[in-house]
């Protein structure tokens, strides 16, 4: 139907060569090609896939839609993400994960796969209809209450259990709340000095031991959203080492971008678009999280993209929401972050950004090889630019990003969906 | 009166930062003030005159609202009281929104206690991005309690008490700080402040009342009431243990915070002579401190209250008299 051919690319950051498409999908070779794009000295990276992205709709439309945060997450390198359920009304039912699955596939630039809630409305009480919702239209196949911990262990066993049986992942937001009761910073010397309720990291770290026993003996997969301690790092390793092995359980973990940059003492000057959950941790947290994301104990990257009206965020902290934009700066951190301090190459950036994420959620059609016959879900990127973030001009409706003014490195100049061009020149190219 | 306004100082949010000059001159003035006074018939300058002060409070208090209003009276500034419960604040308007209409209504300073920490700094950095035409484009925001950050009129005042005391100079005083540290607005402010004034402050509290990261700041901390009492501290502070903490899981029970961390007859008579009480209050007698302490001549709870009005009046001074007041 349509071919195209990339000169002159480097895939995975490697030695130039060329490209070729043919009707959505890699091939050796394309004569006569309808499109040729010159892409001297752009990296060619498989298609990025992100966990935990918040497109509000329905519900939040003030703040975010299916439409703006899937030119976002175009915008951002994306290929594919998943939609965390935390909607109104809550992604807890077939015909909601159906109606956010259908809009994804009629704005059409990024494969939108909604999360199901593991609890009814997010409520911690009984399970949501899971095998419903994965035997639906939108073939839900990961679950979190994302926002809220699934907090009662025999809930979470539960869970546990019953996902196993359809195949899925459960997704935790791993924080005991009665650890956190009014918490609004990391709790350390930032947080006592600011008079700030403290986030203890144990109450991460807690669940995240707890969920991996849990998981162990069902059997069952678990994945860790938004890990943010060094002591969940070893908790993670402990696991994997000690706990997992023998069983059929798998334990898999993501970090932020912003976890990887940003720090606690960036609350200093009171403004909620730092105030994310959970939240920033001191510098030895971060470097620690990149060791990890380096050496493979955490598994890949997961924007947590949260879009908040000005409302939600142009006020006192404590009365602020948590959660920051992420998708379109997601690749830029991890530059900064990852590969200009040594710590991955580009190879590695495609997997903690798309092959292992791509795993993770079970897609077979995603996070796949730049070679002939696979899905043409590419991402060509800049690696010698420099960009100064706006919030203003991102693709979302809200403009709650914590790099307002930032210069950071590199930037996405071409999405391709199954060979079809979603953005071309860091502009989306909308279909609907 | 000293003639030098010019003290640095375009807000009054926290006591930390504040640089160790600036709280002297604060201080000083304080005491200028008081002088000023003494003896008057008619307690009014005219230094504020045309100025004015408004109170912003979404909490109840008493003490400090009027110790504001009172300052500002007694300077000629004209004073508005906006609280939380008689005005749009009610019905919804978010605080930028209200700090936006007192800056535009023409207020030359907003003190405002909230119990959000850190509210008065996003007034602050509100109204500092925009222009305001009748005050060459600055309106002071005065931090009269947020949250559970700082209260820098209470430790100004507390400062002003310890040196009408022990002198003016609190260089190697040993001041401690007994209580809920934990929720303390007052002790933060007071930690920082005395520390800057060259104080050695000790903090006395169980570790439940104590927050984490406590070790970072210009203090040291002990759960020993007794033990501390023994080394013969010149100051001793007690802070307010508020109803709702003592069902929330912090202690024990109120008797045995009292019989722990309470400053009864016994502990206040192991004190030096020369040592001071203080009480931020309102003080629940019997449990953190004693009645017969609160009374007695070592406790200087209502020279704190006076203290409080020299100091805010002070603190509207430096922040409000430019040049083109006389």
């Amino acid at each position: 139907m349509s071919t195209t051919h990339v000169r002159n690319v480097r895939p995975y950051g490697e030695d130039p060569t060329d490209l070729y498409v043919r009707d959505g999908v890699l091939v050796d070779h394309v004569d006569d090609p309808d499109q040729v794009v010159d892409a001297d000295g752009l990296i060619a990276l498989p298609g990025l896939v992100d966990l935990h992205t918040h497109l509000r709709e329905p519900g939040g439309e003030e703040a975010e839609t299916v439409a703006t945060g899937s030119a976002a997450a175009a915008l951002g390198g994306y290929t594919a993400v998943f939609a965390m359920p935390n909607t109104n009304p809550t992604q807890d039912s077939p015909v909601v994960v159906e109606h956010v699955w259908r809009r994804g596939r009629e704005v059409g630039l990024v494969d939108v796969h909604p999360v199901g809630a593991v609890t009814v409305g997010l409520g911690g009480e009984r399970l949501a209809e899971m095998g419903m919702m994965a035997a639906s239209a939108a073939g839900v196949r990961m679950f979190s209450d994302d926002g809220r911990c699934v907090n009662d262990p025999l809930l979470m066993r539960r869970a546990l259990e019953y996902a196993r049986s359809l195949d899925a992942v459960v997704a935790q937001h791993a924080e005991d709340h009665r650890l956190t009761v009014g918490a609004q910073a990391h709790e350390g010397p930032v947080a006592a000095r600011l008079g700030l309720t403290g986030w203890p990291a144990t109450a991460e770290e807690s669940i995240v031991a707890r969920d991996a026993m849990l998981a162990a003996a069902a059997g069952a997969r678990l994945h860790v959203c938004h890990l943010s301690t060094a002591g969940s790092v070893e908790v993670l390793r402990w696991a994997r080492e000690t706990l997992l092995p023998g069983t059929t359980a798998t334990v898999s973990a993501e970090v932020t971008p912003h976890h990887l940059l940003l720090t606690d003492t960036a609350a200093e000057d009171y403004d909620p678009v730092h105030k994310v959950n959970p939240p920033l941790r001191p510098e030895a947290d971060t470097r620690a999280l990149r060791r990890a994301l380096a050496d493979g104990v955490i598994d890949c990257v997961a924007t947590d993209h949260a879009p908040h009206a000005v409302e939600a965020k142009d006020c006192e902290w404590s009365q602020a929401r948590p959660g920051m934009l992420g998708l379109q700066t997601a690749l830029s951190v991890v530059t900064a972050t990852m590969v200009t301090t040594g710590l991955l190459d580009w190879r590695g950036v495609a997997r903690v950004c798309s092959e292992v994420p791509a795993a993770i959620a079970g897609l077979s059609d995603q996070g796949r090889p730049l070679t002939a016959g696979e899905p043409a879900n590419l991402v060509l990127v800049d690696p010698d630019a420099r960009w100064t973030v706006r919030g203003a001009d991102l693709a979302s409706i809200a403009d709650n990003t914590p790099y307002e003014g930032m210069e950071l490195p590199a930037s996405v100049v071409h999405t391709m969906l199954r060979g079809r061009w979603t953005v071309q020149d860091g502009k989306v190219m909308t279909h609907e | 009166m000293t003639d030098a306004t010019g003290i640095g100082l375009r807000h009054l949010l926290s006591t930390e930062g504040l640089r160790r000059e600036q709280a002297e001159a604060l201080l000083d003035t304080a005491a200028s003030m008081e002088q000023a006074l003494t003896g008057r018939a008619v307690r009014k300058l005219p230094t504020l005159r045309g100025r004015t002060v408004v109170t912003l409070f979404y909490e109840n208090s008493t003490r400090t609202r009027v110790s504001f209003e009172v300052a500002g009276k007694w300077m000629s500034a004209d004073t508005i009281n906006v609280s939380a419960s008689g005005s749009s604040v009610g019905k919804g308007e978010s605080l930028r929104d209200t700090a936006a209409t007192l800056a535009a209504a023409g207020a030359d300073a907003i003190v405002v206690r909230h119990p959000a920490s850190g509210a008065p700094h996003r007034i602050a950095g509100w109204l500092d991005r925009v222009g305001h035409s009748h005050t060459d484009g600055h309106v002071a925001v005065i931090n009269a309690g947020d949250g559970t950050h700082e209260h820098p009129t209470q430790a100004l005042l507390d400062a002003a008490t310890l040196r009408r005391r022990l002198g003016a100079d609190l260089v190697g005083r040993r001041v401690a700080i007994v209580g809920d540290v934990l929720h303390s607005r007052v002790a933060r402010s007071n930690a920082h402040l005395l520390a800057t004034l060259g104080a050695e402050v000790t903090l006395v509290a169980p570790p439940t009342l104590l927050p984490a990261g406590v070790d970072a700041w210009p203090v040291t901390v002990t759960h020993d009431l007794d033990g501390h009492l023994a080394t013969g501290p010149d100051a001793v502070m007690m802070l307010r243990v508020q109803a709702e903490r003592m069902h929330g899981g912090f202690f024990p029970s109120a008797r045995e915070y009292a019989v722990r961390f309470g400053l009864s007859q016994r502990r206040a008579d192991t004190l030096p002579d020369h040592a001071v009480v203080l009480h931020p209050g309102p003080a629940v007698r019997g449990m953190e401190i004693a009645s017969s302490v609160a009374d007695s001549d070592r406790a200087a709870i209502a020279e704190q209250v006076t203290a409080g009005v020299h100091v805010r009046m002070a603190v509207l001074y430096h922040l409000l008299a430019g040049e083109d007041v006389a």
